[in-house]
């Protein structure tokens, strides 16, 4: 009944999987020449931009250039958030003061203020328009599966960035609204402590999502900081290395 | 060909409408680079004002008083009054006073000054700026650090000493 184990077996049938062949993309290894072109050029990371580029792929009226618009909001948002921080202290004395000052006592800091709004409330709409325009051209379809997986961590990244970034300026709308929207997560089922079968792991006020977002049980000082470092470090981390993947694989239509 | 008529010289070539082109773009492209530079220069400070209030001029007893807060001494002896910046003119570190030595002693590399800010040992290459001192008609001292003296005879008359009784 029980047939042996075999690991090489086992990696083969997992390596043929559809799943695993969107993501490491080339084919079997047959060790031609044609063969070890593919898997280098098609490697993220060996190679960093696509080696073959269709003219179809990149016409405008084909793509919009909503891919393009959106790193290009990120990158504007990337810089003027940076900026931003030279004068922003996450602390609840001073996050709201050093807010209203970049708006009326630093040179140029209305204006970059605004661009990173401005910036950010468009590209949460340019990364929606752009989900559209793949689904509509069918652009996710084999070989290019695993770019949509990437696409939709990327709008939820989008989102999330949105999110942590509202609460920041630490006025009445971002700590009611944060208020609301952490509450949400204390519904996740099994994770949230009102979320269904919580109960069967022990999840309770104390150490559900919501906790692990606020770092406490309501919006304080420990929250700011800690939508800070996500708003400034770590999400844009994992965006851009995300970006990077899908700038590299969107436009190679070979398998 | 001569009788045709000369074809009129354009007011604006190509060239030089091109040339101003670039050259309002360059401008505009130095203008947006001093502007961002201009961001890091806060307008706003949140430290101790160069001028402030020091109480009254009685309320000093003889010696050395040190005013932390605005990094000053104020320094009172049988004639009068003066304030001196406390920073040591090597590289900027607070001295300490040592009444039993009567003189100031920097930490940081050994610099020594008397109690006139003279220096006595260690590398600083000039004696301690006073700061300027004065008094409000009501008797508040009013000391404003951004006003500096630092040669013999200069720094002991007014509005760098108070005469006092």
């Amino acid at each position: 009944m029980f047939k042996k184990l075999d690991p090489k077996k086992l990696f083969e049938d997992l390596t043929n999987t559809q799943v695993w062949r969107s993501m490491f993309r080339g084919g079997t290894w047959k060790d031609t020449s044609r063969d070890r072109a593919q898997h280098i050029l098609g490697n993220v990371w060996l190679h960093l931009h696509p080696a073959r580029i269709r003219r179809r792929a990149v016409d405008f009226k084909y793509t919009w250039g909503l891919g393009g618009l959106s790193f290009l909001l990120f990158l504007v948002l990337t810089a003027t958030g940076v900026v931003l921080m030279f004068y922003y202290r996450p602390t609840p004395d001073l996050a709201y003061r050093d807010m209203k000052d970049l708006q009326f006592v630093v040179s140029m800091g209305t204006f970059m203020r605004n661009m990173h709004r401005w910036a950010a409330h468009t590209m949460v709409m340019i990364v929606i328009l752009h989900m559209v325009r793949v689904f509509l051209t069918g652009s996710y379809k084999t070989p290019r599966e695993f770019n949509w997986g990437v696409g939709v961590i990327l709008l939820v990244l989008t989102l999330f960035l949105s999110f942590t970034g509202y609460l920041l300026p630490w006025d009445q709308l971002a700590m009611w609204a944060v208020t609301v929207g952490t509450n949400m997560a204390s519904s996740t089922p099994f994770v949230g402590a009102e979320g269904p079968f919580s109960s069967l792991l022990g999840v309770g006020l104390k150490n559900d999502a919501r906790f692990g977002l606020l770092g406490g049980t309501a919006v304080g000082s420990a929250t700011l900081v800690r939508f800070y470092v996500l708003h400034c470090i770590a999400v844009p981390f994992i965006t851009g290395a995300d970006n990077r993947r899908i700038i590299d694989r969107s436009f190679l239509a070979y398998s | 060909m001569s009788d045709l008529p000369a074809f009129p010289k354009p007011e604006l070539t190509r060239r030089s409408f091109l040339l101003w082109g670039w050259a309002a773009f360059l401008a505009f492209l130095a203008g947006s680079v001093g502007s961002v530079l201009r961001f890091f220069l806060p307008n706003v400070l949140y430290e101790p004002s160069q001028k402030f209030r020091a109480g009254k001029a009685a309320d000093y007893p003889l010696g050395v008083t040190i005013d932390k807060a605005h990094r000053v001494w104020i320094i009172r002896n049988e004639k009068g009054l003066y304030a001196m910046w406390a920073r040591c003119t090597h590289l900027g570190c607070t001295p300490n006073w040592f009444p039993a030595e009567s003189r100031f002693r920097c930490p940081c590399h050994g610099s020594n000054y008397t109690i006139e800010g003279d220096v006595i040992a260690g590398p600083a290459p000039k004696p301690l700026w006073r700061v300027q001192v004065v008094q409000t008609p009501q008797g508040d001292l009013v000391i404003d650090k951004a006003i500096m003296e630092d040669r013999p005879g200069l720094r002991e008359k007014v509005p760098f000493f108070i005469a006092l009784a």
